[in-house]
């Protein structure tokens, strides 16, 4: 048995419906799993509650970024403009930051948006291309109309009979083991 | 356990039969339709129209580029512009363009701010033609300077003589204003594509489209984990892009604005310019998805409820164009600025009236007809309506751009301008660069956002019967 769990990645549950799973992805929570996920086509209502999830905190990436943005913008239009190459054009003041908000308003949106996207990849270890669930096939139904909960063979309460019985009883039609 | 059973259950009415909502998906279709229809316009044969698209949209797009080499090869002058008119076709064509891109974000990003979940149908093509549009706007300022090889002296590079770029001009300010504008939205668009990617690659057939579709989906599993963090970053992608679309438009207009020239140096122009660009827009995305929904059969996801309130949004940001030519006329009155005055008596009454008028009716008149349900809902008169919207709106910067400078103090500096044969098929033929992208993109990538469309039907609800919901507490 043991041996058997070391090639197995974890145990599949297939729900029909976003309510099954939901109330599915509760029974699991409560039961204390740390390594499991839900797996649904799109953003299920309540679902972070119902597994336990925090807050995401990608918008503190978003925010460094901004920062970085708006101060690069600055001291670029200062460095060129007054510091190292100083031209009066039209009686204007070598530097303001009135009129080098645009472009540092503009750094700010864009900074912020690749702090944004990057951080979300961070928090997600995305990309990555290659994963147990995806060589599946049963899987492939997460992407259009069914609804999953994989439980890993890595969590500390996972038991081969324990965990499919819960999932079971947790009304899931379909269990599998998926492989390594 | 006791004191939740002991809570008094609330009985909550149903809404009466006349405030219930259309769905957004008509017929109650299943979640695996939406990905079938979906998905399968960009799988299977291709069809014949589609072909009769694609082949006169890349002979045209071919022909723009001939425009533009011939242009470079031989110079400016190839185009009609002259003095007193020294910008004409060129500007009025990056900002037609750039205003149309405008409503890709605003359905993208404004409409999702504020939970208009009917969004959900036509964000994906509408951000798709602001890219598109982007692009084609991005052209115009970049010939127009003449000496092409030059053009790198926008950015911020130190040029032979170790000169910065001066960041005092406006001019400036657009360049990072619409290359942020494009890079933006191009990550808005490929966020939003990456759920919807992962479920081209479970459909992919062949080995070269597993692969990019599963290259681009970047190992996506619609695992919750990761959906927590990426709700979180598209609401922080759509904050981010509501102030730069307000602030992309009013910079372009800041390129007029900030000038002295009667007509332009008008404070009323970042409001205005940002209401033109979204009515553009609008119309654009009506022109092109009227017929897409009939041609793909997705009348059931584009339905007769979302073209009407495309058609409300038209007329909301039409009258609000037609205030601001007001406006614009009130100021120059009381104002008292004789040369001001001038300007706008000239563009009404002057050689230019023409355009001027064609602006009125298009822009300001037929819009109108949008307060009619019989108008907004009848499908063959929106699609004729909205291509006078774009009409109108080109006519616009025209007015706006030419007429301006073509009498400016001395009237021995007086002109006018006419455009070449150049001119026009360089613009002809951006609309085919426009198409070409545009087909190609419906080709290959969903046209539709399907896992969004998904969550928005009744069948995602947890708390909804056809959700799965048995009632009873949660």
């Amino acid at each position: 048995m043991s041996t058997a769990a070391s090639r197995s990645y974890g145990i599949l549950a297939e729900f029909e419906t976003p309510a099954d799973v939901m109330h599915a992805a509760e029974k699991v929570r409560d039961a204390g799993y740390k390594k499991w996920d839900v797996h649904t086509p799109f953003p299920v209502h309540g679902m972070d509650q119902a597994m336990g999830l925090k807050n995401s905190v990608v918008g503190y990436f978003t925010f460094a970024g901004g920062i970085t943005g708006l101060t690069l913008g600055m001291s670029m239009i200062w460095f060129m403009n007054k510091f190292d190459y100083a031209i009066v054009v039209g009686g204007k003041p070598l530097f303001s930051p009135l009129y080098a908000f645009p472009v540092s308003y503009e750094m700010t949106i864009l900074l912020g948006a690749f702090g944004t996207l990057f951080g979300m990849f961070a928090l997600n270890r995305l990309p990555r291309l290659h994963h147990p669930l995806l060589k599946n096939l049963r899987f492939r139904g997460a992407t259009h109309d069914k609804f999953y909960i994989v439980i890993e063979c890595g969590d500390s309460n996972y038991s081969s009979a324990e965990t499919r019985a819960l999932l079971e009883k947790a009304g899931s039609k379909h269990i599998e083991i998926v492989e390594e | 356990m006791d004191a939740t059973a002991e809570r008094p259950v609330v009985q909550v009415a149903a809404p009466p039969i006349e405030l219930e909502r259309e769905p957004l998906v008509l017929k109650q279709r299943s979640l695996a339709w939406i990905s079938d229809t979906v998905a399968g316009i960009a799988e299977g044969k291709t069809p014949t129209w589609w072909w009769a698209a694609f082949i006169p949209s890349f002979l045209v797009m071919t022909m723009c580029f001939v425009m533009i080499a011939y242009l470079i090869s031989t110079g400016v002058g190839v185009w009609g512009l002259n003095h007193p008119v020294g910008w004409a076709w060129d500007i009025t064509n990056f900002v037609f363009w750039i205003g149309i891109g405008h409503a890709g974000t605003l359905i993208s990003a404004v409409l999702f701010l504020l939970r208009q979940k009917w969004r959900t149908s036509i964000n994906r093509s509408a951000e798709a033609m602001t890219l598109f549009a982007v692009v084609c706007a991005g052209i115009f300022p970049l010939i127009h300077v003449g000496r092409i090889w030059l053009a790198w002296w926008l950015f911020p590079l130190p040029n032979a003589n170790g000169i910065w770029p001066q960041f005092r001009s406006p001019l400036l300010w657009d360049v990072f204003a619409v290359s942020t504008y494009g890079t933006v939205s191009l990550l808005f668009w490929y966020v939003g594509l990456i759920p919807d990617l992962a479920t081209m690659r479970d459909r992919a057939k062949t080995v070269l489209r597993k692969f990019c579709y599963g290259f681009f989906a970047l190992g996506w599993t619609g695992s919750n984990r990761h959906w927590r963090n990426y709700e979180k970053a598209y609401l922080l992608l759509a904050g981010l892009s509501t102030p730069l679309v307000l602030s992309v438009h009013s910079i372009v207009s800041f390129d007029f604005a900030v000038s002295q020239v009667p007509g332009w140096h008008t404070t009323i122009f970042p409001p205005y310019f940002v209401a033109g660009a979204i009515f553009s827009g609008f119309g654009m995305v009506l022109t092109l998805l009227i017929p897409l929904r009939t041609l793909c059969k997705l009348e059931d996801v584009i339905t007769v409820r979302h073209v009407e309130l495309m058609g409300k949004v038209i007329l909301a940001t039409g009258s609000m164009v037609g205030y601001a030519y007001g406006m614009e006329f009130f100021i120059a009155w009381y104002g008292g600025n004789p040369y001001e005055l001038y300007a706008f008596k000239n563009r009404a009454f002057g050689p230019y009236w023409w355009a001027y008028w064609t602006m009125i009716t298009c822009n300001v008149i037929s819009p109108q007809l949008f307060w009619f349900k019989k108008i907004r809902t009848n499908i063959a008169i929106v699609f004729i309506l909205s291509i006078f919207v774009n009409i109108g709106m080109w006519f616009e910067r025209f007015v706006i751009i030419v007429t301006s400078l073509h009498r400016d103090y001395l009237p021995s500096n007086w002109g006018y301008f006419k455009p070449t044969i150049v001119d026009i098929l360089t613009f002809v033929g951006s609309f085919g660069l426009f198409l070409t992208l545009f087909l190609l993109f419906m080709r290959f990538l969903p046209l539709i956002a399907i896992s969004e469309v998904k969550g928005v039907t009744p069948l995602a609800d947890p708390h909804h019967p056809l959700g799965g919901s048995k009632g009873g507490h949660h």
